[in-house]
């Protein structure tokens, strides 16, 4: 008989093991460690590579698949959302400053993510978390692609994104983030996976990017919120990597627990001292806040990592202990971290301003605990001050800790009135530290930490003035040469959001936007 | 025991699906937040390809999903026919 029989398709199961498994051959003439050199020399030892699983279970064809969907919706709508005008539609002006945050804080850190996975995945022997890896490596591509895209429709019309790129290379506070990932991808790749695709992806990605997506919708920022939520949906997949890439490694073998348990405190504690920048952005930054900081931190750090933490006990894995840190100064982050940024906006590349009466109150609400305490006094008071023409700008450079690179303006865990301030003597020089965490990580890797390029150390030895700057004339105004090196114009791109053209410009345009001019 | 939760965007195509995940795991709380929803529930959680199909009125692959999700949290296990979110403790 000659009938056609339809063929069963294969199963997810079943298609995932073959585009997955069996790909590799045996080398013949050449080792496996010149193939793969940097396997060894971590300490983590893997026995079994096609252990390894993707609950996901998505191969390459499916995965380009769903991808130009994603792409697709989001183009349309940023076309949308360009040709109605729809960055007049924000909330009001001051929220564009987390854009500018954003783009020249974290677009850079995904194109550096893109590098990371695409060296990972090179290194590892096993297919299954090769192509993991590959397909990540692929989303961060797109992420930075799809958010510079996204951004660029504002830098028409708003200072302080025109380069954004050589401004996350060289302004002062955006070597927090840079200095991160710098860390992270010249770690080993067994480190890098723990550090970014656990540590950053699974415990620490909700409170970036659900707070900053979900705050553009609520200030009805579209491009934002739409390129933030085509990014979320591959961190879905990224988070699920990362938890897979811990639970594999864990399981090879009992001697890695440790080593991993050592990345884990490590990079919990790195990830957190980046997202000072997210809980300021929450607080202060967006007209109409979504949650306060310490709420994110409750419902995705403390109730959803615990759940985490609590599953991979039976590994022997245990909770990082900097998260006791974490839960004192919970009350205090962001409070500090914006103090600082408006001390310090004469160089920046964003504005900064002081919170209103509404905006005051609800911060009262949100930090009973801290806010009228501490932190209302000196923000009325510096308003104030600006209400009389006294606007103050910090023009000293701060001490910058030497892992995290933020400047020294955090407090004593448990005492919000007392700096905190450690040092470190190695090979005759001094090593300064925000805190205990950073100073064991220091401890633990030094020669790799005293080589940081720490902003204010690097413009007090005056590699951060433009070619051919005269530091000796008389008059020479250091910020203005360091402005002029940031490709930051003095004046526009900086100083207080009140007064701003920024400012400005939004309330003329949308005047035109709701008027027959 | 801890909660998983999955986070879908809001929109027309998960709006059936919420209903779904509803309908399968009786213990979930919704929660809808800016342009999310955010499904909370203790232990474990099911996405079910066969109740979501009769409610969409037809034939669904579970990877479509990944178009509108926003963030999950727990063990992930993927089949044809079902995603399951879970804690072990």
């Amino acid at each position: 008989m000659d009938m056609q029989v339809a063929k069963k398709k294969l199963g997810l199961k079943e298609r995932y093991a073959v585009m997955t498994r069996g790909l590799d051959w045996t080398p013949s003439y050449q080792k496996m460690e010149d193939i793969y050199p940097y396997m060894a020399y971590e300490g983590i030892k893997i026995h079994d590579w096609d252990k390894w699983e993707d609950p996901f279970r998505l191969t390459m064809d499916a995965y380009w698949k769903y991808q130009s969907e994603k792409e697709r919706k989001l183009y349309s709508v940023l076309d949308a959302y360009i040709q109605s005008n729809g960055h007049l539609n924000v909330t009001d002006a001051r929220y564009l400053n987390t854009v500018k945050l954003f783009v020249s804080g974290i677009s850079p850190l995904e194109y550096v993510a893109h590098r990371g996975f695409a060296h990972a995945g090179r290194q590892f022997p096993g297919p299954g978390p090769r192509v993991a890896c590959l397909m990540q490596s692929l989303d961060e591509i797109r992420h930075a692609q799809t958010q510079i895209h996204a951004v660029s429709n504002y830098n028409k019309y708003y200072n302080g994104m025109h380069d954004f790129h050589h401004a996350h290379d060289r302004v002062w506070f955006l070597s927090v983030p840079k200095s991160f990932f710098d860390d992270a991808i010249t770690a080993g790749p067994f480190e890098f996976m723990v550090a970014i695709g656990f540590s950053f992806e699974y415990v620490l990605t909700n409170l970036l990017f659900v707070p900053f997506v979900s705050g553009a919708a609520y200030n009805g920022d579209m491009g934002t919120m739409t390129f933030g939520f085509s990014a979320q949906s591959d961190e879905a997949r990224h988070m699920t990597l990362g938890l897979e890439v811990i639970k594999f490694i864990l399981q090879q073998d009992p001697a890695n627990v440790p080593i991993v348990q050592r990345w884990i405190d490590k990079w919990t504690w790195r990830g957190y001292r980046v997202l000072t920048l997210v809980a300021m952005m929450m607080d202060y930054m967006l007209p109409k806040r979504t949650m306060s900081w310490k709420e994110a931190w409750e419902v995705y750090f403390e109730q959803n990592g615990g759940a985490l933490f609590k599953d991979l006990a039976r590994y022997g894995i245990t909770i990082p202990k900097c998260t006791e840190h974490i839960a004192l100064e919970k009350d205090h982050l962001s409070h500090q971290a914006w103090s600082t940024f408006y001390n310090y906006a004469a160089a920046t590349n964003f504005h900064t301003w002081m919170p209103d009466a509404d905006e005051m109150e609800w911060l009262s609400a949100k930090y009973p605990e801290s806010y009228d305490k501490y932190y209302r006094p000196r923000m009325e008071f510096w308003r104030e001050e600006a209400a009389k023409g006294n606007r103050f700008y910090n023009k000293t450079l701060p001490m910058l800790c030497q892992t995290c690179q933020i400047p020294l303006v955090f407090t004593e865990p448990g005492d919000p009135t007392k700096i905190c301030y450690r040092e470190v003597d190695y090979k005759e020089d001094k090593y300064h530290f925000c805190s205990d965490h950073c100073k064991k990580i220091f401890e633990d890797e030094p020669e790799k930490y005293v080589q940081a390029w720490l902003p204010v150390h690097q413009i007090y030895q005056g590699n951060c003035f433009p070619e051919g700057t005269d530091p000796t004339v008389e008059g020479f105004d250091p910020l203005a040469a360091v402005i002029k090196y940031y490709h930051l114009e003095f004046g526009r791109d900086n100083l207080d959001f009140e007064g701003s053209e920024d400012q400005k410009n939004f309330a003329e345009w949308r005047g035109q936007a709701t008027k027959n001019a | 025991m801890s909660n998983v939760f999955i986070a879908l965007q809001t929109n027309e195509d998960t709006r059936q699906i919420i209903e779904a995940i509803v309908q399968d795991n009786p213990h979930a709380v919704v929660n809808e937040q800016p342009a999310m929803v955010k499904i909370d529930a203790e232990g474990k959680l099911v996405v079910r390809r066969e109740t979501i199909e009769e409610l969409i009125g037809r034939s669904y692959d579970l990877q479509e999903l990944q178009v509108n999700l926003i963030t999950m949290s727990g063990n992930l296990d993927q089949t044809d026919d079902e995603m399951i979110l879970y804690w072990n403790a």
